[in-house]
Formats: C-alpha cells, sequence, structure tokens
C-alpha cells in the first residue's frame, strides 16, 4: 500500500455489499442526491396505490420511460461524447414494433415479442450502419448524419401509412393481462384495484429499473470506462490499443437498444403509437434538456432530469392555473401566470437551471459537502 | 511464419519507409532493422523527420510508401490500436493523456489496455483487482504513488512526462518508443526519466526507441545510434563512431566540416 493521505473518497476500494453491487459501486455519494434518488424510487413504486385517478399514473409511466430514454442518450452525450440526433428514431422504432405487431398479429404476448424483437434488431442494424460509416469521421458530421436519418425516418413513418398509420399513429389492443379490465385479484389491494392497468404500470416500472440499472453497470464497467477514455482524449485511446471506431459504435447500439426498449413501454403503456408520441424532434429537444439539467455523464442526472421535466410538463399548467386565480383582482400578474403562459415559464426555468447549475442538478449536488 | 526467432531478428523494422506532404518528402526511403535488447537513439536536427518516423512507425500518418514489419508481419495497413496490440508502444513528445481521469485512471486504462479487458460490459470495472494493483505498482515504479488521485491537468509538467512513462509500461510492449521523454523538465527530474528508461533497457528483451536532443544523453544509454537529416537516414553505428564522423557534426551539430 502506498502512503498516500487518507482520502475522503477513494473509488478504487471496492465497497461490499448488495446496495454497491446493484449500483454498479457508483453511489450517489451526496445525502441530499441519494434522498431525492430515493424519494423519487419510492414514489415511482407505489403512484397507483397512493394517488388516484389517470393522470398521476400516467405522469409516473412516462417519468420511467423517460428515465431509460435519458439515461440511454447519456450514455452516448455524457460518456462517449458521441452528439446524436436520431435518439428519438429509436425511441419511435420500439414504438411502432409493438404498434405495428400487436395491430397486425393480434393483441398477445407473442405479437408483442415479435414486434419488441424485430425493433430490437431493426435499431441494432441501423446503429452499426450510421455509427461505422460516421464515427471514424469528425463528430459535427456524425451529428449531421443522424440528424438527416433521423429526418428521414420520421419522413418515413408519416409516408408510410398503411403501415404506421402516418400522421394519426396506430392505436391497438393489449395483450389480456393489460387491459384495464383485467382482474388479477378478485378483491382490492390497499383500496386500489389490481387490474390490468396496474400490472402495465408495473412492468413500465419494473422493466424501466432492470433497463436503468443494466445502463448503470455498462457505464461503471471496463468498458463503460474506455468510453469515458476516448471522450477525453480519443488519439491517446486509440494510442493505447483501443479500437475507437469500434467502442463508438458499440456505445451507440446500446444505447439504441436502451431507446428502442424505452419506446417499446411507451406504446405498451399508450396503446397508441404516433409521430408525436415517440418520434418528433421535439422529443429529442427535451431529451437533451432533460440530460443537460439533470447532469451529463452521471446516470442519476437522468432520473433527475426527467423527473423534473415530466412533472414540470404534466403539472407546470395546473400550477400556475392555482396561481393566477390566488392572484386574481391584481394587476398583470394573473396574467402573466395565466396557464397559456406555461412555455415560457418552462423555459425560463430551463435557462435558469442551466445557468445556475452548469454541472447540472447532479454536479451540483455532488459538488456540495455529503 | 516458417523461420523461428532468433535473437537477431527484429523486433521492428522498416522498409523503404515514406511520407511525402505534397511535394515535400518528410521521411524519404528510410530502411531500418531494430533487434531486441537494443536501444537505439534517432538523433537529427529539427525538422529532420524524427517524429514523422515515428508517427509512420506507430500509425497516426500512414506512409506514402514502404513498410513498417513488427515481428516480420507487415503492419503498414493496420490502425494505431491494432499495431499497439502487436507490441509497439509509444510515449508522445507533447504530453498526451487523459487530462481529467486520475493519474491512477491513466494508467489503469493503458494495463486493462494490455489485459484486453477492455469488451468486458457487466463487470463492475473494479472488481478487477488485480488491474489496479499493477496500475499501482507501476505508479510506484515512475514515483506517483502519491499523486494517484491527482488528475494530469493538476500535475506539474515533469510528473506528466513521468505519467507518459507510466503508460508506455503499462503497455509491456515489445518495442518501446520514446520521443524526446525529458524534453521541458526540470533538471533535477530528468535522472528519474534516464533511470526508467535505463531500467527497461536492463529488464531483459525490450526494443527501445528514443528520439533525444541532449547528446550527454544519447551517449550514455545508447547502444546504437542512427541520424536523420531531411527526412533520410544519413548514419548508422555505434555510438562513438557515429558521433564522431564529419556527417553528424555537420548536420546535427551544425559545424562546418574542412572536406579533404
Amino acid at each position: 500500500m502506498t502512503s498516500s493521505p487518507a482520502l475522503p473518497f477513494d473509488e478504487t476500494r471496492r465497497q461490499g455489499g448488495f446496495l454497491s453491487a446493484v449500483l454498479s459501486s457508483d453511489l450517489p455519494r451526496s445525502r441530499v442526491l441519494s434522498v431525492v434518488l430515493l424519494a423519487i424510487l419510492l414514489v415511482l413504486a407505489t403512484t397507483p396505490f397512493v394517488f388516484s385517478g389517470s393522470q398521476p399514473i400516467g405522469t409516473a409511466a412516462k417519468i420511467c420511460v423517460f428515465i431509460v430514454l435519458v439515461a440511454s442518450y447519456d450514455l452516448l452525450l455524457g460518456y462517449s461524447g458521441i452528439v446524436s440526433f436520431a435518439h428519438t428514431m429509436f425511441f419511435g422504432i420500439g414504438g411502432y414494433g409493438i404498434a405495428i405487431a400487436l395491430e397486425r398479429l393480434g393483441p398477445t404476448w407473442g405479437s408483442a415479442a415479435i414486434g419488441l424483437v424485430a425493433a430490437l434488431a431493426l435499431s441494432a442494424v441501423l446503429a452499426v450502419a450510421i455509427g461505422l460509416l460516421s464515427l471514424r469521421v469528425r463528430a459535427i458530421f456524425f451529428s449531421m448524419i443522424t440528424l438527416a436519418v433521423a429526418s428521414a425516418a420520421a419522413v418515413l413513418a408519416s409516408q408510410l401509412s398503411s403501415l404506421t398509420g402516418g400522421e394519426d399513429g396506430l392505436s391497438f389492443q393489449l395483450p389480456q393481462a393489460l387491459r384495464p379490465a383485467f382482474r388479477l385479484l378478485s378483491e382490492p389491494l390497499f383500496g386500489t384495484a389490481v387490474n390490468g392497468r396496474l400490472l402495465a404500470y408495473y412492468l413500465v416500472f419494473f422493466v424501466s429499473l432492470l433497463v436503468f440499472l443494466t445502463l448503470l453497470r455498462i457505464v461503471n464497467s471496463p468498458f463503460g470506462r474506455v468510453l469515458q477514455a476516448i471522450r477525453e482524449n480519443e488519439f491517446r485511446a486509440e494510442a493505447l490499443g483501443y479500437r475507437v471506431v469500434a467502442y463508438r459504435t458499440a456505445a451507440s447500439v446500446i444505447s439504441a437498444l436502451a431507446a428502442t426498449i424505452a419506446g417499446a413501454l411507451m406504446a405498451l403503456w399508450l396503446r397508441y403509437n404516433g409521430p408525436d408520441t415517440t418520434l418528433s424532434f421535439s422529443i429529442m429537444v427535451d431529451i437533451l434538456l432533460m440530460v443537460v439539467i439533470g447532469g451529463m455523464g452521471t446516470m442519476y442526472g437522468a432520473v433527475i432530469g426527467a423527473a423534473l421535466f415530466v412533472l414540470a410538463q404534466s403539472y407546470l399548467q395546473v400550477l400556475m392555473e392555482a396561481g393566477s386565480s390566488a392572484l386574481a383582482g391584481l394587476p398583470l400578474l394573473p396574467n402573466l401566470i395565466h396557464p397559456d403562459r406555461w412555455l415560457l415559464w418552462l423555459g425560463a426555468l430551463f435557462v435558469i437551471s442551466v445557468y445556475a447549475f452548469p454541472g447540472g442538478i447532479v454536479g451540483r449536488l455532488r459538488r456540495a459537502v455529503p | 511464419m516458417t523461420f523461428t526467432s532468433t535473437t537477431t531478428a527484429p523486433a521492428l523494422e522498416t522498409r523503404g519507409l515514406t511520407i511525402r506532404f505534397g511535394g515535400h518528402v518528410a521521411v524519404n526511403d528510410v530502411s531500418c532493422r531494430f533487434t531486441p535488447g537494443t536501444l537505439t537513439a534517432i538523433v537529427g536536427p529539427n525538422g529532420a523527420g524524427k517524429t514523422t518516423y515515428f508517427n509512420l512507425i506507430s500509425g497516426q500518418l500512414k506512409a506514402s510508401a514502404g513498410q513498417v514489419l513488427v515481428e516480420g508481419e507487415d503492419v503498414t495497413g493496420l490502425p494505431p490500436s491494432a499495431r499497439t496490440r502487436r507490441g509497439l508502444g509509444r510515449a508522445f513528445q507533447l504530453t498526451n493523456l487523459f487530462p481529467q481521469l486520475t493519474a491512477l485512471e491513466n494508467v489503469r486504462l493503458a494495463v486493462q489496455s494490455r489485459a484486453d479487458a477492455g469488451w468486458s460490459l457487466f463487470k463492475v470495472w473494479n472488481s478487477r483487482r488485480d488491474l489496479i494493483e499493477k496500475a499501482e505498482s507501476i505508479l510506484e515504479r515512475v514515483r506517483l504513488a502519491d499523486k494517484r488521485h491527482i488528475a494530469p491537468k493538476a500535475l506539474s509538467h515533469g510528473d506528466q512526462r513521468k505519467l507518459e512513462v507510466a503508460l508506455l509500461i503499462a503497455m509491456e510492449p515489445k518495442v518501446f518508443m520514446f520521443d524526446e521523454p525529458t524534453a521541458g523538465m526540470s533538471v533535477d527530474e530528468v535522472p528519474t526519466v534516464l533511470e526508467l528508461i535505463h531500467d527497461i533497457k536492463q529488464r531483459g528483451d525490450s526494443t527501445v526507441l528514443l528520439v533525444e536532443h541532449k547528446m550527454d544523453v544519447v551517449r550514455s544509454l545508447s547502444d546504437r545510434i542512427i541520424v536523420l537529416h531531411n527526412g533520410t537516414l544519413v548514419a548508422d553505428g555505434e555510438p562513438a563512431e557515429v558521433i564522431a564522423s564529419p556527417v553528424v557534426q555537420e548536420a546535427y551539430l551544425g559545424v562546418e566540416v574542412a572536406r579533404d
């Protein structure tokens, strides 16, 4: 052992224990962050039993899906330093895979599986093709090519209306066990009916959790360390014997596969898939914002960014409605926070948060004393 | 391979290695063999093509003509990473590290590459204690153990050079290529790096290539000197003999030598 002074945190000393193993040795390293993450996990795990009505559970499901989507994008942007604009394309492929298969082949688990596998295969092939064609050239060209391919995919999805439903998208039936009419238990549990909708939620929740933990493991694996080395100094990584193009391509494939799974979950939850739910460029912008707000280069940033963003999207209008009516009678103020202005305030919130936390919220929390 | 390698078989060989940048020939038809157990110094004035020659060997530049062979195998068409995996190790002239990762992580990445462990996706990186321990022992060897948690951007220039050497040692290459390892170092730090190079030379059958400007360093370390001038190999031989030759006196030291 060396004689260096004891450090407050030494990541090379492996901590034992279940938690460390599940979190791949990448603990939150900040008390506030741990509490926030735990709170998000608990709320998401209990939403169907704690909140009533369809909006909370819909919001929670969307948060789960977006955590996976944003985490998979952070694997590219934050860990590998790759700027891709094709992430919603893979999200869309997952959604359309499920939607087309369930609509065409009937509402069974078998067709869902076929749809998912076909979508994963298509995503992998596309990611490899884009990667090998363009990851060896300058970063800006890769970004441009992803932009072009993503636009082409969006046009294709809206033009092939016989297959994809065009701009209207596809509505479809879920397998029996996920339908609202299905009852797993005849009696309600904790006052909530254990129906197909609840099962669908927990399917989304647990698959999201599993994929998130897998991504967390991958970024903390020897492979993930190579990605970070490439991000830092691509030339040196190559000189050390790492095939940069192969590693980057692998990173985009993994990221694409996770996004595809997220898209499949989104479609399963909504029983619908269309350009606006998974494929649109505005979702791409949302993902970018969520990564930056949460904190680039940390998987926990995805959790916080996605939770905050989706909550703001869903509830800012409600909050502003309340504020506006509370201030009724005062000059100007009620108009300023009228629900119709919610996008303005959402924008202002992002500008402020990016300005105040350049390293994202997680970066800020980890810098503070734990 | 049909022949068995003997001690005189070259670990590295260049055949007619040439690179042109437009009309300028930076390295011109350089053929040379480097045998195990030998430290060869490559000298020549600034702009002679020494670093370009290194870049051609390690693959950062593509040759216009000629071949690079590692243990008899043609690697001319291979990218740098593939040459590294065949045993070519290179330390860079301008320090070239991972600036934000710790010194330990810099070395660990080199050790990990050597152990071919980069494609492990589902293990936690620090479960490979052996890689961490090996990286730590190398940091101790280059006397950076107490700075293992400091990132290169916060290290002194001399320490960055030592770390560069540590990365090279971690690769355990067959051929060590040092490009002015002591450039820009303070006088008291130079001996550490020279000792490390001497140490590498002593430990078995390494082939060492050293680009160096300081003639005293060259004289004390090398078994052989080759001289590049305007991209051409102009002298090759025992240190004393090469240093004394008129062509070196003129080309390298800039001394006008009276001709008979």
